[in-house]
Formats: structure tokens, C-alpha cells, sequence
């Protein structure tokens, strides 16, 4: 009982990092989009449990609401919606040579990063410049209190960006403006009037060549 | 015993990996746009690891915007794919040569 205190820490990283790496490779091997999607919100599980083991409580808590909760969701309606819960065939190659390069490419900047996560020389390694993670206090109020003085402009701002998105997003999505029957009558003169003096000017055209 | 940052950083390596390699090598749009959630939950749980490594809380506000302009994207992406795909029946990024000039 002892040693799995001790080590309980080791456990939870393990179980969790497993969790996180199977998922993530169930999104890209998965052929139903659905699947991938149900794939995706264990690995965003998984990245849960690994905030909760580093102290970021109000992040896990997020990841879980909003991710887990709202993007996923978003992305199984749209799956629905648009009707292509359809099987890709993964195995299929349609550019030659795109695969053995992608992995190739991939291992080179795994190994950069893995070097890079191994070394200890990152960045300046000057301490707590933003203010401390740990000492008394939650850990929501240091987020809060940092978010509302440090990060209060940037925090302000992206009200402005979620307001512009779901502005983007219902100019996107709203179907094409529906004419009265007069207004279309109308067009389709106008298209008719068009077509005729095109072919007008082709023949025009072919008279003179 | 804690678990020293390198291995929740070597983590977060793989894992954006794992996206990279998905968004080269899967065609479905939707699916790449998984492909990208899961490279930025890498990032972010890179961000997550050197807040705790530097003992820094600044590392975790910018986990706090990641995910805004996560979620943003995410609402303007999936507008852009289904007013694309409203008239189309498959959804493979190799249909989409409209620019092709």
C-alpha cells in the first residue's frame, strides 16, 4: 500500500499518457469519422487528467466543458448534418510517395522534440516571471488574478474575436438569400437577356475572324 | 514522487506527432480538423508542463487562450466545411480544386 502512494504519481501519468497516445492514434487510424471523434474526446480525457496531475485544476475542468463538451459535440453534428459518416479507405494512397514522406517527416521532428524535451537548456529558465504556481491560494484564483491584471488586454480582446467568429459563423452557414417569385421571374429574365447577347457577341466575333 | 517535466514533455511531443501525421495523411476534412485539436491539446499540455516546471502561472493563461481561439476556429471552420459540402456528397480534401487556376 505504501509503494502505490509512493508511486501514485507514475501510475497516473502512465495510465493517463496511454490513454492520451491511444486516442490520438484511434483519430488518425479510425475510418468512420465518428469513431475518430469518439477517439478524440478520450485523448481530450486523457489531457485532462495530465492538468489535474500538474496542479491546473480550472484547465482540466475547461478542457472537459468546453472541448469535450462543446467542440466534439459541434464536430459529431456536423458529421451528422452533412451526411459523411461515410468509411474512408485509409489504407488507399492517391499521391504517390505522400506516405513514406509524411512518416519520414514526422520522425525527423519527433526526434527534435524528444532531444529537445531530454535537454535542459530551455529557453531563459528565469522563474515565476508571471507570477507564482504555486504557494497558498487555489490554483483558480492565481489563474484569475493573472488573467485580470497581467493578461487583462488579451483577455479583453477575445470577447471581440468570439463575437467576430459567431458572426463568421452564421454568414457561413446561413443558406443563400430566397428570391419572391417575382424577384426570380425577374432574374431569370435578366440571366435569359445575358445568354442572348453572349452568343451575340460570339457570332459577332466568329463573322469577323 | 513527482514525474519530471521531460516525460509529460516527451508526451506532448508525441502526441503532435500523432496530429501531424494525421493531417498529412488522412484526406476527410473533418478528420484533419481532428488532426488539428489534437496539436494544439499537445501544445497545451506543453504549456501546462512548463508552467509547472518554470513555477510560472503565465503558462497557464496562455493554456486559457489557446483554448478561446481553439474554439473560435473550430465554429469557423466547421461554417466553412458545411458551406462547402452543403452541395457535395463526400467530403475529402482532394475534391477541392476550386482554385486551381
Amino acid at each position: 500500500m505504501l509503494a502505490v502512494t509512493h508511486y501514485a504519481d507514475w501510475i497516473v501519468f502512465v495510465i493517463a499518457s496511454l490513454v492520451v497516445l491511444s486516442g490520438a492514434l484511434g483519430v488518425v487510424t479510425a475510418s468512420h469519422p465518428v469513431h475518430s471523434a469518439l477517439f478524440l474526446i478520450q485523448t481530450l480525457f486523457g489531457v485532462a487528467v495530465l492538468f489535474v496531475a500538474q496542479g491546473a485544476h480550472f484547465l482540466a475542468a475547461v478542457q472537459v466543458i468546453v472541448y469535450a463538451g462543446a467542440i466534439v459535440v459541434l464536430f459529431l453534428f456536423v458529421i451528422m448534418l452533412l451526411g459523411v459518416d461515410r468509411r474512408e479507405q485509409v489504407a488507399a494512397e492517391q499521391l504517390k510517395g505522400q506516405r513514406p514522406a509524411a512518416i519520414v517527416l514526422a520522425a525527423v521532428g519527433l526526434a527534435e522534440l524528444v532531444l529537445l524535451a531530454r535537454s535542459n537548456s530551455w529557453a531563459t529558465g528565469a522563474l515565476s516571471v508571471g507570477g507564482a504556481a504555486d504557494g497558498p491560494g487555489s490554483n483558480v484564483e492565481k489563474l484569475g488574478r493573472s488573467l485580470f491584471s497581467t493578461y487583462l488586454l488579451p483577455f479583453e480582446i477575445t470577447s471581440a474575436l468570439l463575437v467576430i467568429a459567431v458572426v463568421g459563423a452564421v454568414v457561413l452557414a446561413r443558406s443563400p438569400v430566397r428570391l419572391s417569385p417575382d424577384e426570380q421571374a425577374a432574374a431569370a429574365e435578366e440571366e435569359l437577356a445575358e445568354q442572348e447577347q453572349a452568343s451575340l457577341a460570339a457570332e459577332r466575333e466568329d463573322a469577323t475572324s | 514522487m513527482s514525474v519530471p517535466g521531460s516525460f509529460y514533455l516527451t508526451v506532448a511531443a508525441v502526441l503532435f506527432t500523432i496530429g501531424a501525421v494525421g493531417l498529412l495523411l488522412r484526406r476527410n476534412v473533418l478528420v484533419m480538423f481532428m488532426c488539428v485539436e489534437l496539436m494544439l491539446n499537445a501544445v497545451n499540455l506543453t504549456f501546462v508542463t512548463f508552467a509547472r516546471m518554470l513555477n510560472d502561472i503565465g503558462g497557464q493563461s496562455l493554456v486559457f487562450f489557446v483554448m478561446v481561439v481553439a474554439a473560435a476556429e473550430v465554429v469557423v471552420g466547421l461554417g466553412i466545411i458545411v458551406a462547402i459540402f452543403r452541395r457535395r456528397t463526400n467530403a475529402t480534401a482532394d475534391d477541392l480544386h476550386i482554385l486551381k487556376g
